[in-house]
């Protein structure tokens, strides 16, 4: 369910990285937990993120929810389709429904995230 | 035998027996349902309920009550010392007619004014129609595309568009600037909201605005000023918004059909008033405030906001939009703490747009202008200097402050109020009521005696159009449903169509938790009418109101006691306006004592969204509180909040009973920890309901309250407003309570005001003060009992059926419950299903989701009686079967009727029907509805396709039909 090559933060967040660069998603969790995705508010391009940081937010009918920067760094590529057709995000959360691409500042930050197993497990904690 | 001379008087006396009428059940359905709960008395179930400690052990001391009849000859004997008079003064209020089809129709008619909020989308399209309809005026009128389902009032609004625009302003900015010919109460009430959120607010000319200098987020100014004048703001909002500032007027509708709306001078907010749009004056309210943006600020946009989407047979249906923007969803992160609207006055406004219609309301602006052109021919003849700047209907008399107060005189002894300005300048604001003979009156008081010339001579020599460049070009109202109810049978039949939508008390109960939907008793709203509470100016002269504050004194010495505190508050317009003020009110406490860094509040998990949204506002940090697994608030960890805060701690918010519908054991520990760290505990009276004669807000141990006039008190909650939300305070809070620029009012050392009027919505105060009048303290003792003798009756009756999430230590319910609806998930049932399931039933849903997801809070009130209650049960339980048909794998969830719920007439008369039961069973499931069907007018509402395809204005035709 969740790929191996990610790495997860404990707000819901995904980052795979791709050498010096991390794609940004959102969780099939965190997907389900909202609902009918309506909105998505993404930052420009050449923001910097410290890891934790608020870099959007994503809305469904029924709730909001911020979007938090799993690691550090520059946005270098903004997911413009996905502003426009953010029920994506219900389809395909790790995939075609990444959101922003950052320029990794610290890649050690990537190392301290969960993998695919210990985010599973979580979730199924979060699930009980 | 003789009697007793008491008997003997008993005799004769005229009954005082409104209890029987305002409670349900009746004396031996009383003993019915408590025998069902194994409990001897009320008495017995109370001791079971509310924890000793806290208990009153006293009768509330208030007046002995009166009958109906007796409580409204006393109250039209102090509506008497009112004093109606021809009121000019303007400022944002002006006389108007209520058109008679719409006053008896709409605001006289409990098919309009006793429903909530709209949630409940498929019973309520005929009011979310006509808020459709208000919003389409606004955005039209103000030339802005995107209007709210109204406000509370005119400066509340200037607040919200003050913290849009820094919502979306440039990060760095800091300053608002306010054009000083901006109506006072609004400057005064921007200056109360942007102290505790840091912004700096400059009051000043226009001329003198330095948008770089100041770091100005954004501009407000008036349009027309509040001294009449039409400014020329051409080219005005690209230097605003050059400098990264948005401009945001406050206008007035009637004006803006003859002059250029806001939207063409690239304003990016405009808001205002409705009043004038056939909602009387009401010496301070209720009135609709509108407001309105453009598009590209949606999302920060106050307020409740109907859109278009389409029901499950594709066919337009309107629901309540971008509700995650609300407290509900959005807590302290929400664009705004408030949740009532005004939409009972809103629908009023949109109705007399819709019954006038463009040209209607064209030819009584240009009637209006006319007479104040006629006015200023007239002074000028007499030689005054009437100004000879562009205005609409307000004049500005420039003399000295002798002759400006003999001016102000003489016409009082006319019997008509002018404003008076602190130079001495005199004002005269005209309005649809105004006639030559009041032309006449102001002419003689300004000369000092008989003028040689009548207003009709005059008539011949003036200007009738608003002069280039500000006059008006484009059309506005072009939709036909501005233009089709122009007859009154026309109007009529719209208003009852619209009606007939929509599901309000006149039908069944509404059993919503924490919205307590009690009887509107009929004697309690005839006061409202009556043309000595509503055609009074809020800024008329005391002497002209003293049935007002006497009934205002009554009503603060009553709460007071009610509530057991020192002072009371009748200033706030709603709920979370009541807890922003007693918020406001601490914080203004903590100040005085050098306490500035008191800025924590804590908040239970478990609160309603507004409290951490108005903590916020009223520049409180918040630190969440969890909830044990019973509900109750987690006293260690409360304790540990509390201390690890103590330097900063300044208030605690929680509510009473809990919004778990549990009295708290731990409350006066709670309270007591809170004080013993610096803090001051807020009490959220959402549930006082369950309070009043039994326990107060002051024993329990908190320091300031609101209370929903709303719920508790019987005021209507119009389909979403209006709302009361007075405070009560301790003695050491009262010298800090709200006061008013213009008024005087509050304590001595007032923080500000929160409303635009002084004592808020006066007019409808007149619901509650008969309602206590009628009740005494023993009646609105047996009210709380019954409210919560009927939510375990109910609860005892469901328990089989349904969990119940939290209960006491004794097992007993307050005067609300939650039902558990969570585990219906797994056969695919969600609670959304049993709420629309239970419009087939006739019934509306109880609130749902909230406090607890997945969960339905049901609250019945004392006032239905146990037929009532038997009658919602019985739905519910047969609703529970429907379920246990999916669980058991006899329907498929997808084509059960609760999936299918709301069932049309149309669906269950088409001809082919494909569905797995039978039409009977999706539309008439119960006897009673064989009786009396209420038929949802659209079937399940597609939120998803209607916040995707944000429409907020009346759609086109062809999309209305099939």
């Amino acid at each position: 369910m969740y790929p191996q090559d990610f790495r997860y933060a404990k707000d819901h967040e995904w980052i795979k990285v791709e050498g010096d660069h991390g794609r940004v998603g959102i969780t099939d969790y965190a997907q389900k937990q909202l609902g009918d995705v309506v909105f998505l508010e993404l930052p420009e391009v050449g923001r910097s993120l410290k890891a934790g940081e608020q870099f959007g937010t994503v809305e469904s009918v029924k709730a909001v929810s911020e979007l938090y920067s799993p690691i550090g760094g520059e946005v270098v590529e903004v997911n413009a389709a996905l502003v426009s057709k953010p029920e994506t995000i219900n389809k395909d959360p790790h995939g075609q429904a990444w959101m922003i691409v950052l320029k990794i500042t610290d890649p050690a930050e990537a190392g301290a995230l969960m993998d695919a197993a210990a985010y599973e497990a979580l979730v199924a904690s979060e699930a009980k | 035998m003789t009697a007793t001379p008491s008997e003997a008087r008993a005799l004769l006396e005229p009954p005082a027996d409104f209890v029987r009428r305002h409670v349900g059940p009746g004396e031996a359905e009383r003993a019915e349902m408590l025998k069902s709960l194994g409990v001897v008395s009320l008495d017995a179930l109370v001791a079971e309920t509310v924890p000793e400690g806290i208990r009153l052990g006293r009768a509330l001391s208030l007046p002995a009550p009166l009958g109906e009849e007796q409580a409204l000859a006393e109250l039209r004997q102090k509506a008497a010392k009112n004093r109606v008079f021809r009121s000019f003064i303007g400022m944002g209020y002006h006389d108007c007619h209520t058109p008679a089809v719409i006053l008896r129709n709409v605001l006289e008619n409990p098919g309009w004014y006793t429903q909530y909020t709209p949630y409940q989308a498929e019973i309520a399209q005929g009011r979310l129609e006509a808020l459709l309809n208000y919003q389409t005026m606004v955005a039209d009128l103000t030339g802005l595309p995107l209007a709210n389902a109204s406000l509370l009032d005119e400066a509340t609004a200037a607040g919200e568009a003050m913290t849009l625009c820094r919502a979306v302003a440039k990060a760095g900015l800091d300053g608002f600037y306010v054009a000083e010919d901006c109506h006072p109460q609004t400057i005064a009430l921007v200056r109360t909201k942007a102290e505790p959120l840091g912004i700096r607010v400059h009051v000043g000319p226009v001329e003198a605005i330095d948008f770089a200098g100041q770091k100005l987020f954004g501009v407000l100014v008036q349009y027309p000023a509040t001294d009449g004048v039409v400014r020329d703001f051409t080219g005005f909002a690209e230097r605003a918004h050059a400098a990264g500032a948005l401009l945001v007027m406050a206008t007035d509708l009637l004006a803006l059909t003859l002059l250029r709306s806001p939207g063409e001078l690239g304003a990016d907010v405009a808001l205002g008033s409705a009043q004038r749009f056939g909602v009387p004056m009401g010496y301070g309210g209720p009135h609709a405030a509108f407001f309105a943006t453009k598009d590209e600020h949606k999302r920060h946009m106050p307020g409740r906001l109907v859109g278009v989407s389409k029901d499950a047979e594709g066919r337009p249906a309107y629901r309540l939009s971008l509700q995650t923007r609300e407290q509900h969803i959005r807590r302290d992160k929400a664009t705004s703490n408030i949740c009532t609207a005004q939409v009972l006055l809103a629908i009023m406004a949109s109705m007399y747009a819709v019954y006038h219609g463009p040209d209607g309301l064209r030819a009584i602006a240009r009637r209006v202008h006319a007479l104040a052109r006629v006015l200023q021919r007239g002074l000028r003849r007499l030689g005054f200097d009437a100004g000879t700047a562009p205005f609409f209907d307000t004049l500005r008399v420039r003399t000295s402050p002798e002759k400006g107060r003999a001016v102000v005189e003489r016409a009082r002894a006319k019997g008509v109020n002018l404003r008076s300005y602190a130079d001495g300048s005199v004002g005269a604001a005209l309005d649809e009521t105004t006639l030559p003979e009041d032309l006449v009156a102001l002419l003689q008081a300004f000369a000092g005696g008989p003028v040689g010339f009548t207003p009709e001579q005059l008539a011949g020599e003036v200007e009738g159009a608003v002069p280039a460049p500000h006059a008006r070009k484009d059309a506005f109202l072009l939709h036909p449903v501005f233009n089709r109810y122009h007859a009154e049978h026309e109007m009529l039949r719209y208003l009852q169509r619209l009606q007939s939508r929509d599901l309000s008390l006149t039908h069944s109960m509404i059993p919503l938790g924490s919205c307590t939907m009690k009887l509107n008793g009929t004697s309690e709203m005839i006061p409202v009418t009556w043309p000595e509470l509503g055609k009074l100016h809020p800024f008329a002269p005391a002497e002209q109101a003293r049935g007002y504050h006497e009934m205002f004194a009554d009503l603060e010495r009553w709460l007071a006691e009610i509530t057991g505190f020192a002072a009371v508050s009748l200033q706030p317009n709603s709920g979370a306006q009541g807890e922003y003020s007693g918020l406001l009110t601490i914080r203004a406490w903590h100040l005085s004592r050098g306490d500035a860094h008191r800025d924590v509040c804590l908040i239970p998990v478990s609160a309603h969204g507004t409290n951490p949204a108005s903590a916020v506002m009223a520049g409180f940090r918040v630190v969440a509180v969890a909830c044990d697994a019973h509900g109750n608030i987690d006293v260690a960890d409360l304790r540990a909040k509390a201390e690890q805060n103590k330097a900063a701690l300044g208030a605690l918010m929680v509510t009473y009973p809990s919004t778990h519908g549990v009295f708290e054991e731990a409350i006066r520990e709670i309270c007591k920890a809170v004080h013993e760290n610096g803090g001051q505990v807020y009490m959220d009276g959402a549930n006082m309901n369950a309070q009043v004669g039994l326990t107060c807000p002051a024993d329990i141990g908190a320091d300031v309250c609101h209370l929903n006039l709303h719920k508790t008190f019987c005021i209507p909650h119009g389909g979403g407003g209006p709302g009361m939300g007075p405070i009560a305070v301790a003695a050491h809070l009262a010298p800090f309570l709200p006061g008013h620029p213009l008024v005087k009012t509050g304590g001595a050392k007032s923080y500000g005001s929160v409303a635009a009027a002084p004592w808020g919505s006066a007019s409808i105060l007149c619901i509650s003060w008969v309602y206590i009048r009628t009740m005494g303290a023993e009646g609105l003792k047996r009210a709380t009992e019954v409210a919560i003798l009927n939510a375990n009756y109910m609860a005892k009756r469901l328990e089989p059926h349904y969990p119940i999430v939290y209960t006491g230590v004794s097992g007993r319910v307050a005067h609300e419950f939650i039902l558990d609806g969570r585990g219906f998930k797994k056969a695919g049932i969600e609670v959304e299903d049993v709420a629309k399931r239970l419009m087939d039933y006739g019934f509306h849903a109880p609130t749902m989701s909230w406090p607890v997801a997945g969960t339905l809070m049901v609250e019945p009130t004392e006032s239905e009686s146990k037929a009532e209650l038997d009658r919602f049960c019985d739905a519910m339980i047969a609703i529970r079967r429907e379920i246990r048909d999916v669980e058991e794998g006899r329907v498929k969830a997808e084509e059960s009727p609760l999936r299918r719920a709301p069932h049309t007439a149309r669906a269950v008369t088409a001809a082919r029907w494909e569905r797995p039961y039978s039409r009977e069973q999706g539309a008439f499931p119960a006897p009673w509805v064989k009786e009396a069907k209420f038929w949802p007018s659209v079937a399940r509402i597609d939120n998803t396709w209607g916040d995707r395809n944000l429409f907020c204005t009346c759609p086109p035709v062809e999309g209305l039909e099939d």
